[in-house]
């Protein structure tokens, strides 16, 4: 019995030190953690007072947006990771870009039996800017383009290839290769291609051409005329629009 | 562009050049016109566009014949332009390369930039007016119009000040906001030094940090939108909020999700919730970290990820792997199907229809015949007939 007090005393005590030890690591972070929760409402004050002045700005220039999108990036922070941020729910610059989110899907699910769930960036700017109105505000490119990066989350495809000088738009989950990536820069040129241009501007093998083109047109991103003159062209409905002037629909 | 006149390029007496830009293109109006690529002059009485190619190529339009001008921005593959909009030409115009126009403005194209200090000292010009104290052989034309036109001109001048002044408001104003951005973003700065060093701290403590604290942590990063320095997470997954936020998704979904078979992709639901929203949207973390949450608060929907990488909202009571079975029936009736043929007959969206053959396919029930002709689905008869 002597011993076992001893040692019950001995594990009571170090549940003591223990606990102590805790208590002082606690009592500094709680120190930390309080000054925090205060300059947050500071910052909060702060952003208030700009929004007053400036909410308008952000919602109505493009300019603006991305000059702040810009800053924001350069400090490490994120304005649109939450609707629950202070940005969001101060700024209101988190309903702007979700907003935007939703009408990009809604275009993109839209088309996606005529282009195979690719679209020019372009074709997609002037689709979402028709559906938001006449007295909507404007929208740029690198608004949709951050958009369209907040999409890619929510897992149903979302990617961004960039082409031309510009980019294309993936809305459905189809696995785009390097390859696959390549061959869609080379046919954005005239709007299609041919196994002989791949042949000679990339130096592939002609095996390696053809797989390519079969999953494009498995996908439905790519579609084959076989009439053509010379050899079977390979066309990308996704660029039609910008040859064939805007679609009635 | 019928307000414009061909023209030698020579500056007349007491006409000064103020600014001049390569690489401009000149659109009349919406339509593309030959005048492709050429120097864009701007005078104190003109301004003057001479093809770079063919120098004896120039044409010119008096600056008292612009109403207002506005700017639009490069975009990609878009340079930055120039609006000018023109009264109607006067009826003793010199001649130019077009009698009549559908458009009563023009464009300019800066393809190799110079647009933002070409507009500013436009600007200048339109509003100082220099041409009307310059008298030249050109300005004295204008002026020996009627009566009606000079009366019509100092209206016009009227509403030339106002927009002025606007635009001078608003410059200011851009100026000013940018000025607020800056001393803003200085103090968001100092907001991540502080969560860094606390990040820290709390490395160094090594769990003698609560889990309430951790939990408080997590928010404060959240309300900053500052990536979690120790898990780098922009999101603070376990939050109150994104609990709350899967609480009421479980009660705004049930319904939907029963309409739609049980099953929805997490792009239908974010599309679905904030409309009903309208303000104070989601974003899409915070959507994917609330329905992270779904399963472990035990409510009845759930978060499922499949192969592709799609992720869908599923009741409880569905069972993706029941719903297989009928699947494989429906193709065997058919034959053969596709996504978009399975998915019309289901009243189905394509890309969930796609996951279900998909499934049943990693199943065992269903061959596939992958052709250039589409994605066909066929009863696995390798199984069936043995």
């Amino acid at each position: 019995m002597h011993r076992r007090g001893v040692g019950a005393g001995a594990i009571a005590r170090r549940k003591l030190t223990e606990a102590k030890y805790k208590e002082r690591g606690t009592v500094l972070a709680e120190d930390q953690l309080a000054q925090m929760s205060k300059q947050l409402e500071t910052f909060r004050t702060h952003l208030q007072a700009f929004a007053s002045k400036h909410k308008q700005e952000i919602r109505r220039s493009p300019e603006f947006r991305l000059q702040f999108q810009h800053m924001c990036a350069a400090i490490g922070v994120d304005p649109l990771a939450s609707g629950k941020g202070f940005w969001a729910e101060v700024l209101g610059v988190g309903d702007f870009y979700y907003e935007l989110g939703v009408q990009i899907i809604e275009v993109c699910l839209a088309l996606r039996h005529r282009n195979g769930g690719l679209i020019t960036l372009q074709e997609l700017q002037q689709q979402v800017l028709k559906g938001r109105g006449k007295f909507a505000q404007d929208v740029s490119a690198d608004d949709l383009l951050r958009a369209i990066r907040k999409l890619k989350v929510l897992g149903s495809g979302f990617g961004i290839i960039p082409v031309g000088g510009t980019a294309l738009v993936q809305s459905v989950p189809a696995e785009l290769s390097m390859d696959h990536t390549v061959v869609l820069q080379l046919a954005e040129k005239k709007g299609f291609v041919t196994v002989s241009e791949i042949r000679d501007s990339l130096k592939w093998e002609t095996e390696r051409a053809k797989q390519v083109l079969d999953h494009l047109l498995k996908e439905g991103m790519a579609w084959l005329d076989a009439q053509a003159p010379a050899e079977p062209q390979f066309w990308l409905p996704a660029l039609f629009s910008e040859l064939h002037g805007q679609d009635s629909t | 562009m019928d307000r414009f006149s061909w023209t030698t390029g020579l500056l007349e007496l007491g006409e000064t050049l103020v600014v001049q830009q390569r690489g401009v293109r000149l659109s009349d109006g919406e339509e593309k016109v030959k005048f492709d690529s050429g120097v864009l002059l701007l005078s104190t009485h003109r301004l003057i566009w001479r093809d770079q190619k063919n120098h004896e190529c120039c044409i010119a339009v008096p600056l008292s014949q612009i109403v207002f001008i506005e700017e639009q921005a490069a975009g990609i593959g878009k340079s930055a332009k120039i609006v000018v909009h023109l009264h109607p030409a006067s009826s003793n115009k010199d001649p130019g390369p077009f009698q009549s126009s559908k458009y009563s403005y023009v464009k300019l194209s800066f393809k190799e930039h110079g647009q933002i200090e070409f507009y500013r000292r436009l600007s200048e010009e339109i509003t100082q007016r220099r041409w009307e104290s310059m008298p030249t052989g050109q300005a004295m034309q204008v002026n020996k119009d009627s009566q009606a036109g000079r009366i019509r001109a100092v209206g016009i001048v009227g509403i030339e000040r106002k927009l002025e002044e606007k635009r001078k408001e608003t410059d200011k104003n851009i100026s000013e906001a940018f000025e607020d951005l800056s001393k803003l973003m200085e103090k968001a700065k100092e907001m991540v030094e502080l969560s860094k060093s606390i990040a820290n701290k709390i490395k160094e403590k090594q769990g003698d940090i609560t889990e309430d604290e951790t939990i408080r942590f997590k928010s404060y990063l959240l309300s900053m939108g500052i990536a979690n320095p120790v898990t780098r997470e922009t999101y603070g997954s376990g939050t109150q909020y994104h609990m709350q936020l899967a609480k009421q998704l479980a009660g705004i979904l049930q319904t939907p999700l029963e309409e739609r078979g049980g099953i929805m992709s997490l792009t239908e639901v974010y599309c679905l919730v904030n409309r009903a929203r309208g303000l104070e949207l989601l974003s899409p973390e915070d959507l994917v970290n609330a329905c992270k949450m779904l399963e472990s608060l035990k409510l009845p929907l759930r978060l499922r990820i499949f192969d592709s990488g799609v992720m869908v909202i599923e009741l409880q009571s569905h069972n993706e792997e029941e719903m297989v079975a009928a699947a494989l029936e429906t193709v065997s009736e058919k034959g053969s199907l596709t996504a978009d043929e399975f998915a019309k007959l289901e009243g189905m969206s394509v890309l969930l229809a796609k996951e279900r053959l998909l499934l049943a396919e990693k199943m065992g029930h269903l061959c596939r015949d992958d052709s250039v002709e589409g994605l066909r689905f066929y009863p696995n008869l390798f199984l069936t007939q043995s």
